[in-house]
């Protein structure tokens, strides 16, 4: 099932074996490697209604990668994706703020011992 | 220090260096894997645990306009990377992309010096612009700047005889990245009016020529990312390490506390007189550049355990002068999470439909 029309590619494609719950669903990525890749699936599989979160890079030339989330009971793969996006956003923002604050404490340490 | 953890807070907290291969590498603290620990995600105990804090360390490298140095406490590896990643192949810069030759008839090839024109920085807040549309071969004010060299070397008719430097027999004999003067186009004088834009570095060497030989060249530069090349890259590097943990697990006396010092970087092992005799202490294990050298001796390698604490971070980036690393970091952060929005937006399209 491709994820938006056809006028533009698409980045997002969600796979589904048949037959199988809504549990267990392979994402694929486009135009993703490791750098969204490996923090995505550590802030998925933080979540405990997952059984199984694992990425892979198809081939090293294409710049996509297939993301598998499989969970417990009978949840749709999709919130427990949803949930570590919103986490990982939260984290970012989170470092961001802390960060740019010790920054502002830094330089203002700096301006007062001069 | 000779307390050492239960096993369990080693695992979870600890990069085991062992003789032979580096033990634990991998995060394992996940939901399930330890019984009696909640490993769930939870941003309240995220925030309350981490910190990121800035050490002294800025002062001692004096361009600290262009390098940093901080910590990042608390957080994963895969987070960390994200962001070393970001910092080196995803936050944009303006490089030179077109170069066009109206004369070049210095020694140096056309495609050589194209190759080094687009290596040098240039110092233009890529925020401030737009990346180009594909197929626009025009390029407008808000996603192009325009540079221009136009060098001609003459000899010089007041040297003296028989004087060998170039410097006084040639006029303009060498170019630098100095001479890329800016044009601007369209509203761009009245935007970067007084700063200008133009190379951060005036004195890189581009070509040398000889009288007669002139460069006439117009640039045109662009907004990408590290990526497609890495000439748009930012940072002269970043890179990041993990804080080492070195722990004696017995007391070391005399000769061997002298031994045991000097298999360390200068700094890490203090000899303290206690009654008489040093004693071994770890003072300053950040020091420490992990050469795991006292591995190599029989009687030394059993008394210490080598290890690093698998969530600090020393981070350290270094800038080429376009934008200040703490920008630079900055600018890595909004882009991780620009990502993560864009595969919710693309969610939240696909559940509409």
């Amino acid at each position: 099932m491709a994820g938006v029309e056809e006028t533009r590619k698409p980045v997002l494609e969600v796979v589904q074996a048949e037959g199988a719950d809504e549990g267990c669903v392979t994402f694929v990525l486009h135009e993703e490697d490791h750098t969204l890749g490996n923090s995505l699936r550590y802030m998925v599989m933080k979540n405990p209604d997952v059984e199984f979160c694992g990425y892979s890079i198809t081939h090293p030339s294409e710049s996509k990668i297939n993301f598998r989330v499989q969970t417990r009971g009978n949840l749709p793969a999709v919130e427990p994706f949803r949930k570590g996006l919103n986490d990982l956003t939260e984290v970012c923002q989170f470092v961001l703020d802390t960060f740019e604050a010790r920054v502002k404490e830094f330089k203002d340490q700096e301006a007062a011992m001069d | 220090m000779s307390a050492s953890m239960s096993n369990v807070e080693e695992i979870r907290n600890r990069v085991i260096l062992g003789e032979f291969g580096v033990k634990n590498v991998h995060t394992t603290d996940f939901p399930g894997n330890y019984p009696g620990y909640d490993d769930t995600w939870n941003q309240k105990k995220f925030e309350k645990a981490s910190y990121t804090k800035f050490l002294l360390l800025i002062n001692i490298i004096q361009m600290d306009e262009n390098s940093m140095e901080f910590d990042m406490v608390g957080i994963d590896a895969a987070i960390a990377n994200a962001f070393r990643r970001i910092l080196l192949a995803e936050v944009p810069t303006m490089a030179v992309e077109k170069v066009f030759v109206y004369n070049n008839t210095s020694i140096i090839q056309d495609e050589i010096l194209a190759h080094r024109l687009g290596l040098v920085p240039i110092k233009a807040d890529p925020r401030l612009f737009e990346y180009r549309n594909a197929g626009d071969e025009e390029g407008t004010e808000i996603d192009t700047i325009q540079l221009q060299i136009k060098v001609k070397c003459t000899r010089n008719p007041r040297a003296s005889k028989d004087s060998s430097d170039p410097n006084e027999l040639y006029n303009n004999h060498t170019v630098y990245s100095r001479d890329m003067k800016w044009v601007p186009i369209g509203n761009q004088a009245d935007v970067f009016g007084e700063a200008g834009i133009g190379p951060v570095h005036g004195d890189i060497l581009l070509a040398q020529l000889r009288p007669g030989q002139e460069l006439d060249i117009v640039m045109h530069c662009v907004k990408g990312i590290g990526k497609d090349h890495a000439k748009f890259s930012p940072v002269a590097t970043a890179s990041y390490r993990l804080l080492p943990d070195i722990t004696l697990l017995r007391p070391v006396k005399g000769e061997m506390a002298e031994r045991l010092k000097r298999c360390f970087s200068p700094g890490v092992i203090e000899l303290e007189n206690v009654g008489g005799t040093p004693v071994a202490k770890v003072v300053n294990s950040r020091l420490d550049t992990c050469s795991r050298e006292v591995l190599r001796h029989e009687d030394l390698k059993n008394v210490v355990k080598l290890g690093r604490v698998r969530d600090h971070f020393i981070f350290s980036v270094e800038s080429t002068g376009i934008l200040p690393p703490d920008i630079l970091v900055s600018e890595a952060i909004k882009i991780l999470m620009a990502k993560c929005r864009k595969f919710l937006n693309e969610l939240d399209s696909v559940e509409m439909d």
